[in-house]
């Protein structure tokens, strides 16, 4: 890195600070500054993005996180392994379970014990059910910022199957802190089974409603085409994972390709590509995983093997000394958790790798003169979510 | 265009026409027209209940806390012997546990660490105040949440048996 | 002449302006509460408001009361006189509109001969007011909203010009009770019963809807307003009682439009085979007329609580493309059978 300043860099912070000013009309020459948030419907939080202005049109944009730091990684340091899961229950708030999954996995690495089959696949059903009710948020989401009020309201209204699915087996709707090192917390209540089968009905349903409601509707499709395309090899470069880059064409999912002692490979599911890379291939991407979610769901409780969902752990866990990285494919994109250890009761140091990280940082590339609702299109196709990028 | 645009459109229409005339999910928590509530599954972590004699102030649940959130107080002191003529023995008293329902995030780490089964889970989550000290829920008052401590749930098929009584 | 009472000038103007300051609002009300809160919410699997009234229906007064009762803030920077006066300028536009619409045979505001064109002149005033509410605001977001606003509604203006001419010819008069004599004469290719305009002139019964639509800025034309980008466009420095004026504007002129569009293209206040007259027949015509009015209104907020928003380019792109060649088009299909069949 060097030490001088770019010229780019001090223009932005001549903006940002110009755009802090209490005067808000500024008549300039060469456009407006205008500062997107850090409250604004449009960002999913507290992100802030300045962008330059012609008329309507971006000149530039920058995207400055940090407004919802919470210090996860300096807090690991002084909590012990089941607290840190609690905590980073928090962090991709609305895939719940799926934060729990690679913490837990890297200390289970370090310690080389590994879960019975029925806690695995127990897990794997509800990280799939996380990212079910995720992505459900996304699809009404993005009707919402492009101007569909009902599509959202579908959206939470199909979202609350499957969190009561997850609060009756793990007590809590959004945090389930329900992943133990060596298993789970506690076994399935009678009838979940059912339960889950009815639900996953409902998200059926609810993805064909999206289909006709804004993937079929012309106005939403004049919209999202060939908004916001992101190249197959811009995308790698700039670390996008998850459905933004499956939907430039690139066939990467780590449920797939990494090996895992979770259950995706006991069932039969695809992954969905699409090569247009734009806003609507991005929507079309995520409402085709919620159904391939489904499939995998019900495969798995269909062979959901018996026995405990807990190894033999000792009482209070001394993780071996060591450094492990795991990671998966979380809703958002890939999520890794690398652990460092030094025998204690808690990570020396726990570094978490967040995909809404990486995928904001394509912001400044992609919003290059786009207009000024397009910003608003392109930032809800490429969802991320603040807790994701600020930890 | 216009000969293009129609089908998507008028499905979405009749989309939301058809949702108009189902029934509304709405449940209507408070007012006139009634108290609906929907009943919080069993295993819903809406409160702590402390169960006194149970606990022997071995502080593990204050310990494990994440936010520290439980203060304890005891005290030791000789109780009677528990048969004639033997040596008087050596008990700890409860003398205050708090748990600051202000501070607690619900993980549920003290009810499981706890190895003598004094904390447990219950669904009842209307106990909001005007006041933030009034959610220091002490001693008596977690005494009180054990009324509402549902009975542990029978498990799916293939489910391990539970060894013990732990929760 | 009111009520069959010969009353001089200055007491019958006195009377309407009455009529019309406790009509407006209280049309609004009820479309605001039928279809913004109720309607809207039944759409989307909730029940909307239920607390306040029978089945939440004096909502509205509550927010009306809570408006009322705030404090008038203006941003240090703005442009007090011009900040203050631009909801005036577009709830002027709103009251005039009622003024033209016929709501029984012998009953109107003022029974103008160039009804229609009255109306729709004065319902272009109220981009002043929106342009004036964004520029003086001091807030980028107005600005824009106020830009954006202005470009769409002059354009749009055309569609809904062009597709009432139409009607104006097939009827041969402007004044709005004239056109619904019109309808109660119209026999297509020697039909029995009298046609309403939306027959013939389907095309521009469409055309005048989605237009109505853009005037009112509703989605999907709700560029100026679009709350997930701008958060209130050219309304977003306004509370209190200011805002409330742009709300019963928006809602308002929403059913005065509707009623404009059921007089033009429905009837109005006539229907086919039962012709009462005097003092009932009055009463009767505003039943229709209100009845057709709130079905216009539910086909406006049906495609505004569906639709995603159009951009601001596509907005301009479909009004100057498509609106307008078809609204020519149907314009020269109606002379040229106008000619033929007469």
């Amino acid at each position: 890195m060097s030490s001088t300043v770019s010229d780019r860099q001090r223009a932005a912070y001549i903006a940002t600070q110009a755009a802090d000013a209490r005067v808000n009309v500024e008549i300039e020459a060469e456009g407006m500054t205008l500062n997107i948030g850090p409250q604004h419907p449009a960002t999913h939080g507290t992100l802030r993005i300045v962008v330059r202005l012609d008329g309507e049109q971006v000149l530039w944009a920058e995207p400055i996180p940090g407004y919802m730091h919470r210090g996860y990684e300096k807090l690991a340091e002084v909590r012990t392994y089941p607290q840190i899961t609690t905590l980073v229950n928090r962090i991709d708030w609305l895939g719940s379970f799926c934060n729990e999954v690679p913490f837990i996995l890297a200390a289970e690495k370090l310690l080389g014990v590994e879960a019975p089959p029925r806690a695995q696949y127990i897990r794997t059903v509800l990280f799939e059910l996380g990212r079910i009710a995720n992505l459900i948020l996304f699809l009404g989401d993005m009707g919402v910022q492009l101007g569909a009020v009902t599509p959202v309201f579908y959206a939470f209204r199909d979202r609350e199957y499957v969190l009561n699915l997850i609060e009756s087996a793990t007590g809590g709707r959004f945090h389930p802190n329900y992943d133990r090192i060596g298993g789970l917390k506690e076994d399935l209540p009678k009838g979940w089974i059912d339960e889950t089968k009815g639900a996953l009905r409902h998200v059926r349903d609810f993805c064909d409603e999206m289909e006709t409601l804004l993937l079929g509707n012309e106005i939403f499709a004049k919209r999202c085409r060939g908004i916001g395309v992101i190249p197959a090899h811009i995308a790698l470069e700039y670390g996008l994972s998850g459905a933004n880059a499956r939907a430039s064409g690139i066939d990467f999912d780590l449920r797939r390709d990494e090996p895992s002692p979770l259950a995706w490979k006991d069932a039969d599911w695809k992954v969905w590509t699409h090569t247009d890379g734009d806003a609507f291939a991005r929507y079309w991407c995520r409402l085709q995983e919620v159904r391939e979610s489904t499939k995998i769901v019900e495969q798995l409780l269909g062979g959901l093997p018996s026995g405990s969902i807990q190894a033999k752990v000792p009482r209070i866990i001394k993780v071996s000394a060591g450094e492990a990285w795991v990671h998966t494919e979380n809703p958002l994109g890939e999520m890794g958790y690398y652990i460092v250890s030094q025998g204690g009761l808690g990570p020396f140091r726990c570094k978490i790798r967040t995909p809404s990280f990486s995928n904001v940082s394509i912001v400044p590339w992609l919003l290059r003169g786009v207009f000024v609702p397009d910003v608003i299109t392109i930032l809800a196709s490429l969802y991320f979510i603040l807790g994701d990028i600020d930890r | 265009m216009p000969q293009l645009k129609l089908p998507g459109l008028v499905k979405g229409l009749g989309v939301t026409f058809t949702t108009m005339l189902r029934p509304k999910v709405t449940v209507q928590y408070t007012g006139p027209h009634g108290k609906e509530r929907e009943a919080p599954p069993t295993r819903a972590r809406g409160v702590i209940a402390l169960k006194e004699e149970n606990c022997t102030v071995c502080m593990l649940c204050a310990r494990s806390c994440p936010d520290w959130c439980i203060y304890i107080e005891g005290h030791k002191d000789k109780a009677p012997p528990r048969r004639e003529g033997g040596k008087p023995r050596t008990v700890q008293y409860l003398d205050r546990f708090d748990i600051d329902y202000s501070l607690c995030m619900y993980c549920g780490i003290c009810v499981e660490v706890c190895p003598f089964d004094a904390l447990f889970w219950s669904p009842e989550f209307e106990y909001s105040e005007a006041r933030i000290a009034d959610l220091l829920h002490d001693k008596g008052r977690l005494g009180e949440w054990m009324e509402t401590v549902p009975e542990p749930l029978a498990l799916e098929a293939g489910a391990e048996a539970k060894k013990g009584g732990k929760k | 002449m009111i009520l069959g009472l010969d009353l001089p000038y200055w007491a019958s103007t006195l009377i309407k302006v009455g009529i019309a300051l406790v009509a407006v609002p209280t049309a609004t009300a009820l479309i605001v509460q039928t279809f913004l809160f109720k309607t809207m919410a039944f759409m989307q699997s909730r029940l909307g408001p239920m607390e306040a009234g029978p089945h939440g229906s004096l909502q509205l007064m509550a927010d009306g009361a809570k408006f009322v009762q705030k404090e008038l803030i203006v941003p240090d920077h703005a442009d007090r006189k011009v900040f203050v006066l631009a909801p005036v300028i577009v709830l002027i536009s709103t009251f005039l509109l009622y003024v033209v619409v016929p709501i029984g045979p012998g009953a109107v505001g003022e029974a103008l001969d160039t009804g229609i064109f009255f109306a729709l002149a004065v319902s272009s005033i109220s981009v002043i007011g929106i342009l004036a509410a964004g520029w003086s605001s001091a807030n980028k977001y107005s600005l824009i909203g106020g830009l954006r606003a202005a470009g769409q509604l002059i354009a749009y203006e055309l569609p809904l010009v062009l597709a009432v001419v139409g009607v104006v010819m097939l009827a041969g008069t402007m004044s709005l009770q004239g056109i619904v004599h019109a309808q109660s004469n119209f026999h297509l290719f020697g039909s029995s019963i009298a046609l309403p305009f939306f027959i013939p002139q389907i095309v521009g019964f469409v055309l005048f809807l989605i237009a109505a639509q853009a005037e009112l800025t509703q989605p999907p034309f709700d560029m100026p307003v679009a709350e997930s980008e701008l958060v209130a466009g050219y309304q977003t420095e306004y509370s209190g009682l200011l805002f409330l004026f742009f709300y019963i504007g928006e809602f308002g002129t929403a059913f005065a439009l509707a009623a404009i569009a059921s007089t033009l293209f429905l009837g109005g206040w006539w229907i086919p085979l039962y012709h009462p007259s005097g003092a009932w027949g009055d009463v009767f015509g505003f039943g229709v007329l209100f009845v057709k009015t709130m079905l216009v209104s539910f086909l406006i907020f049906w495609i505004r609580f569906t639709y995603p928003r159009l951009r601001e380019d596509q907005l301009q792109a479909f009004a100057w493309k498509v609106l307008i060649p078809v609204a020519l088009g149907n314009l020269v299909v109606t002379a040229v059978f106008k000619v033929v069949l007469h």
